[in-house]
C-alpha cells in the first residue's frame, strides 16, 4: 500500500523462455540496482541514459549472472516511477537468485498487479481502465491470499501460531511493566528473555531451512506415474521417497488406488502421486482407478510414464504414448536387470519424448533420472505456477524479516538497550509471522496484557 | 424567558470542560462554563494524582499546546515521581500526587480569573439544534436559554449517573454529587448515539486510623521535574509527602469470594463490563485467582485533609462487606472509612459519532470532550477537552480546525482509537499504543507540539521562541558532533579505556562515539575542545538523539509511509455503496464511519487492504 517503497519481481513467467525480466520499480530501485550492478567500463547507475541498454553483471558476493540492464527515469516508465528492468539469462534458478539479491538489497517482492496498481495511481493509466485494475487487484489479491493459506499446512501454521503467542506474552510482560512499573518490575527480565528469544529465533531458523527446501510448503510440482500393472510403479515411488526421507505428508487419496507423497530431488519439490495401473479392462472398480488416474494425469505438471523393458509393447503402452503426446512427460524403462524385450529406439518410434532406462530394483539409474528431473524444472520444460512462487518468497522475506527483528532484540540486549526498544522489536517480529499466517493487527497485544497480567489502580 | 448570548456553551466544568473553556476564552470568545456545582470544578473523584506511565505523555502534550492542567498541578502538587526512569526514555513519565482540594481552588482562580469565561452553576437539560442541524444554544434545567455559536460537552460521569455500593443505589454523580438527569434525552432527540459505561473508585480513610508502621515507605523523587515547559524548575523543589504500600491477603481474598452475591456486577445489577485497566478488587481476586496478594497504594488526599486514598482496591461490595475486607490488609486493622467505595454507571457517546477534530459528524459547531467520549481519566479528559475547545473556537472563529495525528503525539492516539476503533470498555492511554512512542517522548512534547499551540493562539511568541532555539541549539550540536573527528591519540585511548570501551584502530566521530552503549554525551565532553555550554534540556535531547538514532531513523521512516496515507483525504460527498469492487463488509463500515483519509480508514475493523487499494483508485478516477 505504500507507495514509498519499492518492489521487485520477475514480470516474464517463471518458464525459460531464454531470456528473463526483472524489474524493479520505485524511488530506490536505482539504488538497489547499483549495489549489485556492474559495468565493465565502471560505470555507474546514475550516470546511465534512460532507457538505454547497458552490458554488465549481477553480482552477489560471486557473479550471479551476466545481463542487460536499463534504467528508465520517472515518469517514463510503466509505473511513472523510476524502474530499472534486467534481462537476464531466464533459468528460474538464476531469476530467483537475482531476484533474492534485489530484494536483500531493500526492495519487497511486488503483490500480484501491484505495478499495475502503480501505474495507474501515479496516473500512467487512463481513466477507462480503472475498473480493470479494481479487478485485478481484488481477484489477484483473492487469489494469492487463497493460495498463500493454503501453502500453510496445518502443522506449520500452528508452529508459527506457537512462535508468535509466546513472542506476544514477552510483549504483553514488558509493556504491562511500562504502562504499571509498580506492579511489574523487569529486574533479571533479560536473562529470561535472551534464553527465550534465542531458542524462538533457532525454530525460526530451522523452519526457514525447510522452507526453502520446501520440506514443508506443499506447492510442489504435481507429477504422476503412470503405466501398466505391474511395471513397477511402487518400487520408483519408493526409492525416491525412502531414499530422500523426506516425506511431509502421506496422504492416501480418496480412493485406495491414488497415493500422494511429496518427495525433494536437488531442492525440487516433487507431489508425487502414484496411480492404478492402467489397462482396458471390464472389471468396474478397476475402471475406476483407470479414471481416476487419468484425471490425476490430466491436470499433472509433468508425467512420468514407467514401462516394463522386459515385456513387449503392447497396445496398452501405445494408448499411453498417445495420452501423453501432448504432456510434459519423460517415459522411464524399467527392470534393466531383466532382458531387455523394449530398447530406447523402440520407444522412440512412438514418441519424442525423452526416454530413460533404470532399475528400480537394483536402483540404477535413479541419480541420472533426478538430475533430469532437475534439468527439465531449470530448462523450463516444466512449467511451473510462479504466482505461487511469489507467495513462497513473500513468506521467506517475513520469516527473514522475523530472524533480524529477533536478532536485533539480542543485539539490543547485549548492548543494554531499554526494555521498550527491545519491545518495538518483539513486536516487529510478531507482525512480520503474522502476515504470514494472514492474521489482522489489532487490539491482541492489549488484550494479552489485561489477560495475563494484573494491572491497575 | 430569560436569555443570554455568548460564543461558546461548554457543558461541564471537569478536566476537559475546565480546558475546553479556557481555551475558548483565552481566544477572545465569550465563553460561558456549566457545572451543577461550582464547588466540583476541577474535581478529582478518584485517584489523588495526575500524570503516570503514557498519562504524562498526555499532560505534557497538552502543555505544549497551551492547555492548563499541567501549570495547575505544578502550583498544587504535594509528591513528583517520574515513572520508569530505569527504562528508555520514551516511557520516562512523570506522576504528581495532587493535593485534591487545593487543585480543584486553583483551576478556579484560574477560570474566574480569565476575561471573556463565565461561570454558571446550572444543570443543562436540553440541546438546542436549528434545521440545518446545527448546533445554536442549550437551555438549563431552570429555564434560561443561552444562545451560542457552538457547544462543547464534557459532561463526565454525570449523564443519568447511579452510584453503586452493594444493594445501596443513589441516583447522584460522583462523590454524591447532583446527577444531570435531563440532557440524555435531548441529546438521544438530536439522533446521538448513546452507550452506558461503569467505572469504580476505592474507599477514603482516616488517616488517623492508618498503623503506617506496617507499610513500605514511597517517597518521592530527589529532583523534582514539572509538568509544564513554562514552570521553572527551581521554583518548585520543595518538601513532599510521603505513600505508602501494603498488600493484600488470602483473608482478604477469602472474604471477598465469600461475599461475590453481593456484588451489583456479579450479581448482574451491573452490566456493562468495567474497565480492565481499573479492575475493582473483586475482578483482581476472580480473574487472577493464583495471585495470593495485590498490592495496595495509600495515597494523601491533601495537606489540610486526614483523608487517604487506598488505590489498588476500588469495590462495590456492601458497606459491611467492606469494611471487614479493609480491615485484613496489613496497617488497616483499625481504620475507619471516611467515603465508602462505589461503582459508578453513567451515559457517554459512542465516539465514532466524532470526527477527529472531536466535532460530531452529523451535527456541525456541536464538539465533545472528556469521559462523556469514552474515555477514561484526567489526562485522557482533559487533553481532549483542550482539542475540543480549540476547535469550536476555530470554527467560531472560521479558521481551519486542527488534528493531531498518531505520529505527533499521544493527544492524536487517543483521539484516533477513540473515533475509529470500536470500545467496550472505558478507554484508557497505554504507552502500548502509540506505536511511534520513541518519538513521542515527554521530554520533546514542546519540540512535537508547541508550533501548533502558538499558531492556535494559546502559546505566546516567547514561549514559541524559546522552543525554536532549543530545537536550533540541538541540531547544531547535532551536527557538530557528526563532523567532530577524534583520532587514535594517546589520550582518546585512555579515555576509551577508562570508560570500558574499547580502543579506536581509526578516526572516527564523536556522534559514533557516543552512539557506544557505554559512552554518552556527558562522558565524552573530556575528549570534546570544543563543547559548547548548553542548557540540561538541550543535552538530554542531544544525548537521546544520538544514542537511540537507529530505532529513531526507523520509526521516522515509518512515519513518512503513515503520512502519506493520512494526507490523502477522503471528500465528504463520496458514496460508498456506488463503488464496485469494494466489499459489503466494508461499504458498510466505510459508510457509517465517515474516515476522513485513507489512513484513518485502514484503521477500522473490517476494511481490508484491498479496499483501501480499491478505494485508493477510486479516489484517483474521481478527479
Amino acid at each position: 500500500m505504500q507507495i514509498t517503497d519499492t518492489i521487485a519481481a520477475i514480470s516474464t513467467g517463471m518458464n525459460n523462455a531464454g531470456i528473463g525480466i526483472i524489474r524493479i520499480s520505485g524511488v530506490r530501485s536505482f539504488e538497489i540496482a547499483s549495489r549489485i550492478f556492474r559495468t565493465v567500463s565502471g560505470k555507474q547507475i546514475k550516470e546511465f541514459e534512460s532507457h538505454k541498454v547497458y552490458y554488465g553483471y549481477i553480482t552477489d558476493k560471486e557473479i550471479i549472472d551476466e545481463v542487460l540492464l536499463i534504467a528508465l527515469r520517472s515518469p517514463r516508465s510503466y509505473t511513472a516511477e523510476d524502474t530499472i528492468e534486467i534481462d537476464c539469462h531466464g533459468g528460474n534458478t538464476v531469476m530467483r537468485r537475482i531476484l533474492r539479491t534485489v530484494i536483500d538489497n531493500g526492495a519487497r517482492p511486488a503483490e500480484p498487479g501491484e505495478f499495475t496498481k502503480r501505474a495507474f495511481l501515479n496516473g500512467r493509466i487512463d481513466l477507462s481502465e480503472a475498473e480493470a485494475v479494481i479487478d485485478i487487484i481484488n481477484s489477484k489479491n483473492t487469489y494469492s491470499l487463497d493460495n498463500s493459506m493454503k501453502q500453510l499446512t496445518g502443522k506449520l501454521h500452528d508452529k508459527i501460531t506457537d512462535i508468535r503467542n509466546r513472542i506476544k506474552y514477552e510483549i504483553a510482560h514488558i509493556e504491562a511493566a511500562l504502562d504499571d512499573p509498580e506492579h511489574y518490575d523487569l529486574n533479571g527480565y533479560y536473562d529470561e528473555l535472551s534464553v527465550k528469544t534465542d531458542r524462538i529465533i533457532d525454530e525460526i531458523t530451522h523452519m526457514r531451512k525447510s522452507f526453502k527446501e520446501g520440506k514443508i510448503l506443499s506447492e510442489g510440482i504435481n507429477t504422476v506415474i503412470l503405466g501398466k500393472p505391474n511395471v513397477g510403479k511402487s518400487s520408483l515411488l519408493n526409492i525416491l521417497t525412502g531414499e530422500e526421507s523426506a516425506i511431509v505428508t502421506e496422504i492416501a487419496g480418496t480412493t485406495r488406488d491414488v497415493l500422494e507423497q511429496d518427495i525433494i530431488i536437488n531442492g525440487l519439490t516433487l507431489k508425487l502421486m502414484d496411480t492404478a495401473g492402467i489397462r482396458e479392462t471390464e472389471d468396474t472398480v478397476e475402471k475406476i482407478g483407470v479414471q481416476r488416474a487419468y484425471k490425476y494425469a490430466d491436470e499433472a505438471d509433468l508425467i512420468i510414464m514407467l514401462i516394463d523393458s522386459s515385456v513387449p509393447v503392447d497396445e496398452n503402452d501405445i494408448a499411453l504414448f498417445d495420452y501423453i503426446k501432448d504432456k510434459n512427460s519423460v517415459i522411464l524403462l524399467n527392470k534393466s536387470d531383466l532382458p531387455v524385450m523394449i530398447a530406447k529406439d523402440d520407444v522412440k518410434k512412438h514418441t519424442d519424448k525423452p526416454v530413460m532406462s533404470i532399475s528400480a530394483k537394483e536402483e540404477e539409474g535413479i541419480e541420472e533420472f533426478k538430475t533430469f528431473i532437475e534439468k527439465m524444472f531449470t530448462d523450463g520444460m516444466i512449467d511451473y505456477n510462479d504466482e505461487v512462487i511469489i507467495t513462497n518468497e513473500r513468506h521467506l522475506i517475513l520469516i527473514d524479516e522475523a530472524i533480524n527483528s529477533l536478532n536485533e532484540v539480542m543485539t539490543g540486549i547485549a548492548s543494554g538497550m531499554p526494555e521498550d526498544l527491545i519491545s518495538i522489536d518483539l513486536t516487529n517480529a510478531y507482525y512480520s509471522l503474522g502476515a504470514i499466517t494472514g492474521e489482522k493487527v489489532g487490539e491482541d497485544i492489549i488484550n494479552e496484557i489485561f489477560s495475563k497480567f494484573c494491572m491497575g489502580k | 424567558m430569560y436569555e443570554e448570548y455568548c460564543d461558546v456553551a461548554v457543558v461541564g466544568a471537569g478536566h476537559a470542560g475546565c480546558e475546553a473553556a479556557l481555551a475558548c476564552a483565552r481566544l477572545g470568545l465569550e465563553t460561558v462554563i456549566f457545572t451543577v456545582s461550582v464547588n466540583s470544578i476541577a474535581l478529582m473523584p478518584c485517584n489523588p494524582n495526575i500524570g503516570g506511565s503514557s498519562k504524562g505523555h498526555l499532560v505534557r502534550e497538552l502543555d505544549a499546546l497551551g492547555g492548563e492542567m499541567g501549570k495547575n498541578i505544578d502550583r498544587t502538587f504535594i509528591q513528583s515521581k517520574m515513572l520508569n526512569k530505569s527504562k528508555g526514555p520514551a516511557v520516562h513519565s512523570l506522576r504528581a500526587q495532587a493535593d485534591k482540594a487545593e487543585y480543584s481552588k486553583s483551576m478556579r482562580q484560574v477560570l474566574e480569573n480569565q476575561e471573556h469565561l463565565a461561570i454558571k452553576q446550572a444543570e443543562v437539560s436540553e440541546l438546542i439544534l436549528n434545521d440545518d442541524n446545527t448546533a445554536i444554544g442549550v437551555k438549563t434545567f431552570t429555564g434560561c436559554t443561552y444562545h451560542c455559536k457552538a457547544v462543547v460537552l464534557c459532561t463526565g460521569t454525570y449523564l443519568r449517573a447511579r452510584c453503586l455500593c452493594g444493594e445501596a443505589i443513589t441516583h447522584t454523580g460522583p462523590n454524591g454529587l447532583q446527577a444531570a438527569n435531563h440532557l440524555t434525552d435531548s441529546l438521544i432527540k438530536a439522533g446521538i448515539k448513546l452507550q452506558r459505561f461503569k467505572t469504580g473508585t476505592p474507599a477514603r480513610m482516616d488517616g488517623r486510623t492508618v498503623d503506617y508502621s506496617k507499610m513500605i515507605e514511597q517517597p518521592g523523587d530527589e529532583h523534582i521535574v514539572p509538568f509544564s515547559f513554562s514552570t521553572d524548575p527551581s521554583s518548585i523543589q520543595k518538601e513532599q509527602i510521603k505513600c505508602y504500600l501494603t498488600y493484600t491477603n488470602e483473608k482478604t481474598h477469602e472474604i471477598i469470594r465469600n461475599n461475590l452475591d453481593r456484588s451489583p456486577i456479579y450479581a448482574g445489577v451491573i452490566e456493562g463490563t468495567g474497565p480492565r485497566y481499573c479492575p475493582s478488587i473483586e475482578d483482581k481476586v476472580v480473574r487472577f485467582a493464583d495471585k495470593d496478594k495485590h498490592q495496595i497504594f495509600i495515597e494523601p488526599e491533601g495537606l489540610s485533609t486526614n483523608e487517604v486514598y487506598i488505590g489498588g482496591m476500588s469495590s462495590s461490595l456492601p458497606e459491611d462487606v467492606q469494611i471487614r475486607m479493609y480491615r485484613t490488609v496489613p496497617g488497616l486493622e483499625n481504620c475507619r472509612i471516611v467515603r465508602n467505595a462505589y461503582a459508578i454507571e453513567y451515559d457517554c457517546i459512542d465516539p465514532r459519532q466524532l470526527y477527529p477534530t472531536l466535532e460530531f459528524k452529523k451535527i456541525k459547531n456541536l464538539f465533545a470532550g472528556g469521559q462523556f467520549n469514552g474515555s477514561s481519566g484526567y489526562e485522557e479528559a482533559a487533553a481532549q477537552g483542550l482539542i475540543a475547545g480549540i476547535n469550536a473556537a476555530m470554527s467560531v472563529l472560521g479558521r481551519d480546525k486542527i488534528m493531531i495525528d498518531r505520529s505527533q503525539g499521544y493527544i492524536g492516539v487517543l483521539i484516533d482509537d477513540l473515533v475509529t476503533k470500536e470500545n467496550t470498555e472505558p478507554y484508557r492511554m497505554m504507552t502500548s499504543r502509540a506505536e511511534y512512542r520513541l518519538l513521542l517522548r515527554q521530554d520533546n512534547a514542546d519540540l512535537r507540539l508547541r508550533k501548533i499551540g502558538y499558531e492556535v493562539g494559546l502559546v505566546s511568541e516567547d514561549e514559541y521562541n524559546n522552543t525554536i532555539k532549543k530545537q536550533v541549539c540541538i541540531d547544531t550540536e547535532i551536527e557538530r558532533l557528526k563532523a567532530k573527528y577524534v583520532g587514535t591519540s594517546e589520550k582518546i585511548t585512555e579515555f576509551l579505556l577508562k570508560n570500558n570501551s574499547t580502543a579506536l584502530k581509526s578516526g572516527c566521530s564523536l556522534f559514533e562515539l557516543i552512539s557506544r552503549p557505554e559512552l554518552d554525551y556527558e562522558i565524552t565532553k573530556e575528549i570534546d575542545d570544543e563543547r559548547p555550554l548548553l542548557p540540561d534540556d538541550v543535552k538530554e535531547q542531544i544525548n537521546i538523539n544520538i544514542k537511540y538514532a537507529g530505532y529513531i531513523d526507523k520509526q521516522l521512516k515509518q512515519i513518512e509511509a503513515f503520512k502519506k496515507l493520512e494526507k490523502k483525504m477522503i471528500p465528504d460527498d463520496i458514496d460508498y455503496t456506488q463503488i464496485s469492487g469494494l466489499r459489503n463488509e466494508a461499504k458498510q463500515k466505510l459508510d457509517l464511519f465517515r474516515p476522513v483519509s485513507i489512513g484513518q480508514a485502514s484503521r477500522i475493523s473490517g476494511v481490508s487492504p484491498a479496499d483501501i487499494s480499491v478505494l485508493l483508485v477510486h479516489l484517483k478516477s474521481r478527479r
